[in-house]
C-alpha cells in the first residue's frame, strides 16, 4: 500500500516559487493498477518521484506497506528503492550495457551467485517476451524492446511496487497496447501494484482501476475509474473524457445544424449513458415496447471499462409527449444518465 | 644509410646521445605526470561533477571551491607557474631541475586542465541514467562507478587524448627551465645554435608522438562505443 499524507513539493527557481505538487493526500492499495492523469506540468511525476524520493517532498509524509519513506536514512531508503520500480518515458537503459547487463544491474549486491543472476535475468527477459535480444544492445531495439527490457531491470529486485512515469508517451499506438497489456498481465500474474502517470485517458481506461486527475499540483478528482468515466464532478475529467469518447460529439453536431441531428416537432434529443454498471438489461428495447415511443440512435459509444459496458446513446425520441416522459423517468429510475439536448416538444 | 643522415642532419646526428635522452626525458615526463595527472583530474572532475547544484552528492561550498580553485589555476600562464612551484618542487621531489623539477608543475598545470575534461564527459551522461540508477538503489559511489565512469568511457578518452597531447606542449615549455627533454633539446641547439635540423628532427619527433597518442584515444573511443 502506497500512502501518501498531506504531500507538497515546491521548486524554488531563481526567486520564483513553484508548487508542483499540493498538499495531495493519496491512497494507493495493493494491487491497484492506478493511474494519475494530467495534462503536463500539472504535477503528476513530480508526485510519483515523491513516492521513491526521487524528489523529497518538501511537506508531508509518503508511506510505502507502512514504513515511512520520508522518514528513512540514505541507506534504508536505497534498501526500500529496490522494491519499488520504476520506468521511464525514454527508458533509461544503459548505452555501454548489452540488455543482459541492463536487466542485471539491479542485481549486484543482491546476494545472488552469478549462474543465479543468469537464471534470474533470463527468467525476466522471459516473462517480458523479449528473450532473444540478450546480447543486444539498447541501441539495436525498437521503443517497446527497450520498455519491456526496462520493465525486466525494474522487477529483478522483485518489487511489490512498479512505477510508469508516462512509460508509453514515447510509443506508437500499436505498442502502447502490448506494454499496457505487459503491465496489466504483470499486474495480474504478480500481483504487483501499479501507478500509471500519463496524459492520455486511453490508457487509464485500457488498465487502470482507480484514477486520481491531477491539476496544477492539486488531485481535483479521484477515484474509481468507471464512476470517474461514468460521472465526472471536475470540468478537467470531462475534457479529459471527452478526448475518448464521441458523446460529447452531439453539441457541436448540433452547433453546426447537421442533418444527422434535424428534429421534427415534438421529438426530442436525449444522451442516454451508463452510469453504473447494469446495462445487461435490454434498456432501449423495453422502454419502445412498454411506452410506445420510437427511439432512433443517432449514434452510440459504448465501452468496456473495468469488466463493465460504460459510455451511452444518443437519440431522437419521438412520440406522445407523455409517454415520452414517463420513458426518461423509467430510465432514470434504471440508473441510466438521462440528459435532454435539444426539445422540440415546446415548441408545439 | 648514416652518410647519408650525416649530410642531411649533421648536427642531430652528433649529438644522437643527447637526442635520444631527450626523446627519454619527454616520455618519462608524459608518463608520470600524465598518469599521476589522470589519477587527479579524474578524482576531481568527479568530485565537482558530483557536488555541483543538482548532483547526486549536492555540495555548493565544496563546489564552489573547487570551481573558483580550478579557475584560477587554469589562468596561471604555464611559464608562471613553473618559476611559482620552484619551492612546492623543492619540497617534494627534492629538486627543481631535471625531470624530477618538471613533474609537479607539469601535475599542477594539467589538472585544473584535466578536470574540465573529466566535467564535461560526465555531463554527457544521460541524466535519466542517475535518476534509473537511483530508482534501483544504487549509492553514490555505485553511480560513479557503474554508471557515470562507464558510460562516459569514450568521452574521456576523447579528453585524455587532448589533455595528453598538450602535455607534451607543456613539457617543451619546461625545457626552458631546465628540465630536458625534446623542447629543451630544440630550444638549446635548434633555436640558441641556430641548428635547423635539430629543430625539424625535434618537430617530426614530436609529431610522431602525437600522432601515437591520437591514434591510441581513438583505438579507446571506438572500443567503448555501441
Amino acid at each position: 500500500m502506497i500512502r501518501l499524507e498531506n504531500v507538497s513539493k515546491t521548486f524554488t527557481d531563481s526567486n520564483k516559487e513553484v508548487h508542483a505538487v499540493n498538499n495531495v493526500s493519496l491512497t494507493i492499495n495493493d494491487g491497484d493498477i492506478f493511474g494519475i492523469i494530467g495534462f503536463s506540468g500539472a504535477g503528476k511525476s513530480t508526485l510519483v518521484r515523491c513516492i521513491n524520493l526521487l524528489e523529497k517532498p518538501t511537506d508531508g509524509k509518503v508511506f510505502v506497506d507502512d514504513a515511512e519513506i520520508t522518514a528513512l536514512s540514505g541507506k534504508e531508503l536505497r534498501k526500500a528503492r529496490k522494491k519499488i520500480g520504476m520506468i521511464f518515458q525514454h527508458f533509461n537503459l544503459m548505452p555501454s550495457r548489452t540488455i543482459f547487463g541492463n536487466v542485471a544491474y539491479p542485481l549486484r549486491g543482491s546476494g545472488l551467485s552469478k549462474e543465479e543472476i543468469k537464471e534470474k535475468v533470463h527468467h525476466l527477459l522471459e516473462l517480458v517476451g523479449i528473450s532473444e535480444k540478450e546480447n543486444a544492445f539498447p541501441s539495436q531495439l525498437s521503443g517497446g524492446q527497450k520498455q519491456r527490457v526496462a520493465i525486466a531491470r525494474a522487477l529483478a529486485n522483485d518489487p511489490n511496487i512498479l512505477l510508469c512515469d508516462e512509460a508509453t508517451s514515447a510509443l506508437d499506438p500499436q505498442t502502447t497496447k502490448s506494454i499496457l497489456k505487459l503491465l496489466q498481465q504483470l499486474n495480474q500474474t504478480l500481483g504487483i501494484t501499479v501507478v500509471v502517470i500519463t496524459h492520455e485517458m486511453a490508457v487509464v481506461k485500457e488498465i487502470c482501476n482507480r484514477v486520481a486527475v491531477m491539476d496544477h499540483g492539486d488531485v481535483v478528482e479521484e477515484g474509481e475509474v468507471f464512476h470517474v468515466f461514468a460521472s465526472p464532478k471536475e470540468p478537467l475529467t470531462r475534457s479529459f473524457i471527452k478526448t475518448t469518447s464521441n458523446l460529447q460529439k452531439i453539441e457541436e453536431l448540433i452547433a453546426a445544424d447537421s442533418p444527422v441531428v434535424a428534429t421534427k416537432k415534438g421529438e426530442l434529443i436525449v444522451r442516454l449513458s451508463y452510469v453504473e454498471k447494469n446495462t445487461s438489461e435490454p434498456l432501449i428495447s423495453t422502454v419502445t415496447q412498454k411506452f410506445g415511443i420510437i427511439l432512433n440512435i443517432v449514434f452510440a459509444d459504448v465501452e468496456i471499462v473495468q469488466n463493465a459496458p460504460i459510455g451511452g446513446t444518443v437519440a431522437i425520441v419521438s412520440g406522445e409527449s407523455s409517454r415520452i416522459d414517463e420513458a426518461l423517468q423509467y430510465l432514470r429510475d434504471k440508473n441510466v444518465g438521462v440528459e435532454v439536448i435539444k426539445d422540440d416538444r415546446v415548441l408545439q | 644509410m648514416t652518410g647519408f643522415f650525416n649530410r642531411i642532419i649533421p648536427n642531430v646526428m652528433d649529438k644522437l646521445p643527447d637526442f635520444f635522452e631527450a626523446i627519454r626525458d619527454t616520455l618519462i615526463m608524459v608518463g608520470w605526470s600524465g598518469i599521476i595527472a589522470f589519477v587527479l583530474g579524474l578524482f576531481l572532475g568527479i568530485v565537482i561533477t558530483v557536488t555541483k547544484p543538482g548532483g547526486i552528492l549536492e555540495n555548493k561550498v565544496l563546489y564552489q571551491i573547487l570551481d573558483k580553485l580550478i579557475n584560477f589555476f587554469r589562468s596561471i600562464p604555464f611559464i608562471i607557474l613553473l618559476t611559482w612551484v620552484i619551492p612546492i618542487s623543492r619540497a617534494i621531489m627534492g629538486t627543481a631541475i631535471n625531470v624530477e623539477g618538471a613533474i609537479v608543475p607539469l601535475i599542477m598545470g594539467t589538472v585544473p586542465f584535466f578536470s574540465r575534461q573529466v566535467e564535461s564527459a560526465l555531463a554527457e551522461t544521460d541524466h535519466g541514467l542517475i535518476e534509473a540508477a537511483l530508482s534501483m538503489g544504487s549509492g553514490p559511489l555505485e553511480i560513479i562507478f557503474r554508471v557515470y565512469l562507464r558510460e562516459s568511457v569514450s568521452a574521456i578518452a576523447r579528453g585524455t587524448t587532448i589533455t595528453a597531447i598538450s602535455l607534451v606542449g607543456l613539457t617543451a615549455m619546461a625545457g626552458a627551465v631546465g628540465s630536458g627533454g625534446l623542447g629543451d633539446f630544440a630550444i638549446r641547439y635548434g633555436h640558441d645554435r641556430n641548428m635547423t635540423d635539430v629543430t625539424w628532427v625535434t618537430v617530426i619527433t614530436v609529431f610522431i608522438l602525437v600522432s601515437i597518442i591520437q591514434l591510441l584515444g581513438n583505438l579507446v573511443v571506438k572500443k567503448s562505443r555501441h
